[in-house]
């Protein structure tokens, strides 16, 4: 096929047009920039402070704290992964409800009832001087619970 | 007549730019009120309306997380008539809704969306994707619960897409949850791109009627014409008083809602969607995200987009319903959707868990494959069976499908919207 010069104008703008659409879907436009990587971590206090086998509610840091039997520590999103919302604590199961569409997590954050598919995202936690980061960030998927998600001093 | 009308005064250049929009004769068919219901025009006059009063609305608006809520505090409080503007933005912006969706449904039915039309529908569905991206970016802008946690659901919806998902999400958010972000990206869209926008498809819209001779009619060998003015342009000042007449009224009784201030610490129960999307959210209660927020969504735009394209045998264009044939599959097939729809709901609510009974199945087959088989099959069966027992060919067998489509997508809303009470389980 010849190609003549508008042909190659036109394709040449196609061509950059999409490769601006697909950096807009792959990064979005960011609008600010923030000065210092640290600021994303949220300090959640000493860890000698907090019982193992109990749940602490951080609703600033969008997480719940909970340290298991045998000491681990997980921080689990409050977002409920089915479309959002924020889930609240069950006393009885010692897991999650949904107040929107009624899903249900155990202790773990796993599915104990749908429509929720997967279980709570959970985020990455560091342990510097005895003190809890929490990287709030950068949430994890996953598709079950295991061991390796637990945070150890 | 258009250049001089009964005073001996010629039409300004404003006046002809108008008059324009007609051509100066019409076939009398067309201007009779069950050929159009005026449907298009008054979508017209909503749009003009929405945009006058959403210009007086930006006085006052604040878009930022800190002020929007209380902006809108402001407005209703102390500024006088403030409310009232916003109720008939707000009333406006409902009434384009279902008027867009009605001219779609007269459009469609008096077979008016072929050959030269065709593209002319393509033009119709932008501009209601349009029209729902505008409803769904105002949403937002009041910053109160109602809003927050409607566009929290729907953009987690977005989530669902495979691959793209999450950051086309985050492109429409502008972060990971609905923030200050979010606010300023729906405040821009729905104030400038989208409105620039309809302006575009809307001019495009109009000629392109014009280009087709006007509105679609049977072929007749003996056409009457009749003068625009006063014939067509009367009727249309009358329904344009009818139509502003009552959107006033209401907007003095009818108050646009506003609960309280956003937190997104706390998620009213139940979230629904804004009452547009919430047969799309029905869907997402009932089926894996796979089917409910990628296939559906994408076959039935698909089909959509295709319907002036497929092969058709025995068109008649402008006929409504094409044949007598056509109007009995149609208002049948659209009965028996709502009915099965609202029933299949009701069984898979209460009844049938597949999810339970087949737990060490992939969900994508217990809670995807199977009940969409269940929805599929029966169609399927009862489309086969008017082919058969009743010589229904393609044509009517389309139409039967796009009621099948519509009538279902009014029922899985009006489940949502009247039946779903707390936790989003149905009330009975
Ligand atoms: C939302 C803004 C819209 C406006 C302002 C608008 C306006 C109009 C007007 C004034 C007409 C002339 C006939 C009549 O009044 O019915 C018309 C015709 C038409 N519209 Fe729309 N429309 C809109 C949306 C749509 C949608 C959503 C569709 C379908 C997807 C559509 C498809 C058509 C078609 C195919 C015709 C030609 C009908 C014929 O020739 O009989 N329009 N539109
Ligand atoms: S958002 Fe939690 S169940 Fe729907």
């Amino acid at each position: 096929m010849k190609l003549n010069r508008r042909k190659f104008i036109t394709r040449l703008l196609v061509a950059v047009a999409s490769i601006e659409a697909l950096f807009l879907i792959k990064g979005s436009v960011n609008k600010v920039a923030s000065a210092s990587a640290t600021n994303n971590l949220f300090n959640a206090g000493k860890a000698s402070s907090f019982d193992t086998n109990k749940l602490y509610p951080f609703l600033t840091g969008q997480f719940f704290l909970k340290r298991f039997e045998d000491g681990g520590f997980l921080a689990m999103s409050f977002k409920c992964t089915h479309l959002g919302c924020v889930v609240n604590t069950n006393s009885q199961t010692g897991g999650f409800n949904c107040p929107c569409h009624a899903s249900q997590f155990n202790k773990f954050g796993e599915v104990l009832s749908a429509p929720a598919t997967r279980p709570l995202d959970y985020f990455p936690i560091t342990i510097e001087k005895g003190e809890l980061l929490i990287d709030t960030k950068t949430p994890i998927r996953r598709s079950s619970f295991d061991k390796s998600q637990l945070t150890y001093v | 007549m258009i250049n001089k009308n009964i005073e001996g005064r010629s039409p300004s250049s404003i006046e002809k730019f108008f008059l324009h929009l007609h051509p100066s004769k019409i076939d009398t068919r067309a201007i009779k009120f069950n050929r159009t219901f005026g449907l298009g025009g008054v979508c017209a006059l909503l749009f003009v309306i929405l945009s006058l009063t959403g210009l007086l609305l930006r006085f006052s608006y604040i878009p930022t997380v800190e002020h929007a809520y209380d902006s809108i505090l402001g407005l209703k409080y102390n500024t006088i008539f403030g409310q009232f503007i916003r109720n008939l933005h707000h009333l406006s912006a409902k009434f384009l809704i279902v008027a867009s969706f009605l001219h779609l449904v007269r459009v469609y039915y008096s077979q008016s969306i072929f050959n030269k039309r065709g593209e002319n529908w393509i033009y119709g569905l932008l501009m209601l994707f349009l029209v729902l991206a505008s409803s769904f970016t105002g949403y937002l802008l009041p910053w109160d619960q109602l809003a927050y946690w409607a566009i929290t659901v729907i953009t987690q919806i977005i989530e669902y897409i495979p691959f793209i998902g999450h950051s086309l999400a985050y492109l429409v958010r502008g972060s990971d949850t609905v923030d200050g972000n979010t606010l300023l990206n729906f405040y821009t869209l729905h104030t400038g791109i989208l409105p620039l926008l309809f302006i575009f498809l809307m001019s495009m819209h109009f000629w392109l009627v014009r280009k087709a001779g006007g509105v679609a009619l049977p072929k007749r060998d003996e056409i009457q014409k009749v003068d625009v003015i006063p014939n067509l342009v009367s009727k249309e000042i009358m329904l344009a008083s009818i139509v502003i007449a009552a959107l006033f009224l209401i907007a003095v009784f009818y108050d646009a809602p506003l609960l309280d201030q956003a937190n997104p610490l706390k998620s009213p129960n139940p979230s629904k969607a804004p009452w547009y999307f919430l047969g799309a959210q029905e869907l997402l209660l009932h089926l894996h995200p796979f089917f409910s927020a990628v296939i559906i969504p994408f076959a039935t735009a698909l089909f959509f987009f295709g319907l002036p394209y497929f092969k058709y045998n025995n068109l008649n264009i402008g006929v409504w319903f094409n044949s007598p044939l056509g109007k009995k599959i149609t208002i049948q097939s659209g009965v028996i959707a709502f009915v099965f729809t609202f029933v299949l709901i009701y069984f898979l609510e209460h009844f049938l868990h597949f999810d339970l009974w087949l737990s060490n199945w992939p969900s994508i087959i217990s809670t995807g494959f199977i009940p969409v088989l269940l929805y599929v099959v029966p169609v399927a069966i009862y489309l086969l069976f008017w082919h058969k027992k009743h010589q229904a060919n393609r044509t009517e067998l389309i139409m039967a499908c796009t009621s099948i489509i519509l009538s279902s997508y009014i029922s899985m809303l009006l489940i949502s919207l009247l039946l779903r009470g707390e936790g989003m389980l149905m009330i009975f």
